[in-house]
């Protein structure tokens, strides 16, 4: 029977499936960080039970540390205590850490790929909801809530109901200007913040299959917040050649024989899928989003629908039936999971080389790692940022979720290259616009959401 | 604090927003906690205060308004894999949540604290607004054996999984199942292994 990619990756990780209830789904990779693992380490303590299998978890601390002076102590007590938690249960479980100071640190789904720890074929678990980044990779991967973090340190499993399957296949050419982060945005307006809840989506066509690993990663990312469980595209020799050599990635006479297992990895020509959705990449222009969910988006060009959500655009202070470009802009967020990586560094440093930001705006550029911050060391992308007056900071979450220092304050609006604009996600009041970093940029140096297009 | 749970009949929270994501809930500078305890306080905070004030007009603030049950409008819990959403809510005297749709992580955390996520019409679930909404006092009546949520002379069926519903009713959880299944879990991974 024709398979799909999700089922061909699903059923070898099926240890057994419970009458009129879930499966039983064996894991093989989970990243733990700060936030959400010092509860179910305290789980297991309390069930007097050891980690089960502690080498197929890898740790960071990402969500909830400074982005300046990481080599101080952490300033805020409850962050301090926290982050000092992982630390202790680390070494007391046996469990690999790439705390701060490590030259691996990093925002945890940065940081899985960039290590060659993400893999074709597997399945990957995190306590957050953007895991499903690693899906780009040809991997299960979604987020888990803590107690399911507990589960699998307990037993290596979770109990798992299988999703229905929806194909996006994204056809044709970009245009000019328009970015990974666009294609996903537009795709999330097209279907709603909810269009794909209880689903688990494949993404496919010539557009996805042209794009980077990094591109690919940021589609991923995103898909959480169509409300899918995860998203996932089928693995080829981009993504061979991306893993090949990296740390953690397999070497010798075991590459050759990964890869010729990641090269069955793909849906079958008559697989079937719930729902499948097709997109014109030649339609979609850069995105931006209006209001309080991911969903409330249009192109740069578009106005703000008339019939938006009353109560998302008083918190905006926006009006339906205006045009969202030359909107007034005073922070820009480059940085996330979604839009960390060297590849964004350098997109946005090729576009603001010899450009200035424009006065009153404030500029933090946040790389989603440690690997990724020394590598624009190395490419002068810090001297050409410093040139254009934005602050390259040290590695995190940062301004994406507001837990650290970092927080957008109230009433300022922000254009984020991050994955969320709820309401008080980036600090109390915060108002958040979210955009490609091509877009972010040009609104860096004009100070108003601007049109990417405009200028290069 | 994993507590059985069948039947609940009580009162009910109004709360007619769509999509309340988990940042909602719970803002994210509230998750610095290393234990499970005290999330309740900050139940949707940044709608229930201002930098210091309690904003009246909030259904958590109207003594009017009170109960075991929440009734949420749609995509109730969209958003981040917070547990910490489902930690507050329980943790703010609620045993069930009603929406006409949840988001997945959502759903699965809140089973997982013995919180039942009630899923009902769209019909439903705006008659119940109604109802509420016209006399604070409605009692709703949510059983778990039948899966039935009754409230104003009428009863809807809502959908749980036979292996949910066991843990439900008897107070276990995944990781004692799961724990009695290591045997197997060791033998998949010595085959996976020769495999793979
Ligand atoms: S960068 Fe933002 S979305 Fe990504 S893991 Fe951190 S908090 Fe979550």
């Amino acid at each position: 029977m024709p398979k799909t990619l999700f089922e061909k990756i699903w059923d070898r990780h099926v240890v057994k499936t419970i009458d009129g209830g879930p499966s039983v789904l064996y894991i093989d990779r989970h990243f733990i960080h700060e936030v959400t693992s010092p509860q179910a380490f305290k789980g297991l303590e309390k069930r007097n039970i050891e980690l089960f299998r502690p080498q197929q978890i890898v740790a960071t601390a990402d969500h909830n540390v400074p982005t300046l002076n990481q080599h101080l102590p952490i300033k805020e007590e409850l962050s301090r205590i926290q982050v000092q938690t992982l630390v202790e249960n680390c070494q007391k479980h046996h469990v690999e850490l790439y705390g701060l100071g490590h030259p691996y640190q990093g925002v945890v789904h940065v940081i899985g790929p960039e290590l060659g720890v993400t893999q074709p074929g597997m399945t990957i678990v995190c306590g957050d909801s953007h895991t499903s980044t690693h899906g780009a990779f040809g991997a299960i991967a979604f987020g888990i809530g803590t107690s399911e973090v507990e589960m699998v340190m307990a037993t290596q499993c979770l109990l798992q109901s299988k999703p229905k399957l929806m194909r996006i296949n994204v056809e044709g050419q970009l245009g000019k200007g328009v970015t990974s982060k666009d294609i996903i945005l537009y795709i999330i307006a097209q279907i709603s913040a909810s269009g794909a809840t209880g689903y688990f989506v494949e993404y496919a066509g010539s557009a996805i299959r042209d794009l980077s690993m990094e591109g690919r990663m940021t589609i991923c990312n995103m898909s959480i917040e169509m409300g899918a469980r995860g998203g996932m595209i089928a693995p080829d020799q981009t993504a061979f050649d991306y893993i090949k050599g990296r740390e953690f990635a397999p070497k010798g006479t075991l590459w050759d024989k990964k890869l010729a297992q990641w090269k069955q990895l793909f849906s079958d020509e008559d697989a079937k899928f719930d729902k499948e959705i097709f997109i014109d990449a030649a339609a979609i222009e850069p995105m931006i989003t209006y209001g309080t969910n991911p969903g409330m988006g249009v192109g740069v060009t578009g106005e703000i629908p008339a019939t938006a959500d009353p109560k998302a655009l008083t918190y905006m202070g926006l009006e339906g039936g205006a045009k969202i470009k030359g909107q007034k802009i005073d922070y820009v967020f480059i940085g996330s999971c979604t839009n960390s990586r060297i590849e964004d560094l350098r997109l946005v440093a090729d576009f603001v080389k010899g450009r200035k930001k424009a006065a009153g705006v404030e500029v933090w550029v946040v790389p989603g790692s440690k690997q990724v911050e020394q590598q624009a060391i190395r490419e002068g992308i810090d001297k050409v940022f410093a040139e254009a007056g934005f602050q390259l900071r040290q590695p995190g979450c940062s301004a994406c979720l507001g837990m650290n220092e970092d927080k957008i304050p109230a009433g300022k609006y922000c254009i984020s290259t991050s994955n969320r604009n709820f309401e008080g996600r980036q600090g109390p009041n915060a108002r958040t616009l979210l955009a490609s970093p091509l877009t972010a940029a040009a609104a860096a140096i004009t100070g108003e959401v601007a049109d990417i297009r405009e200028f290069i | 604090m994993s507590k059985a749970i069948s039947k609940i009949v009580s009162t009910a929270v109004p709360l007619d927003i769509a999509n309340i994501d988990t940042d909602q809930i719970i803002p994210a500078r509230f998750l610095k906690a290393t234990s499970r305890d005290g999330f309740g306080d900050n139940l949707f905070r940044d709608w229930r205060y201002n930098s210091d004030n309690t904003k009246k007009d909030f259904v958590l603030n109207n003594p009017t308004y009170s109960g075991k049950i929440l009734v949420a409008g749609k995509n109730f819990g969209c958003g981040s894999s917070r547990e910490h959403a489902a930690w507050a809510i329980k943790d703010a005297g609620f045993d069930v949540v009603v929406s006409s749709f949840f988001a997945d992580i959502f759903k699965n955390n809140a089973l997982n604290n013995f919180l039942l996520p009630v899923t009902v019409s769209e019909d439903f679930l705006q008659q119940l607004f109604n109802a509420i909404e016209k006399d604070p006092k409605t009692i709703i009546g949510v059983d778990l054996e039948p899966q039935t949520i009754m409230a104003n002379g009428r009863s809807e069926k809502f959908e749980i999984n036979d292996y949910k519903k066991t843990c439900l009713l008897n107070g276990y959880d995944d990781i004692d199942f799961l724990l009695s299944i290591r045997g197997d879990i060791e033998d998949f991974e010595g085959l996976y292994a020769t495999r793979y």
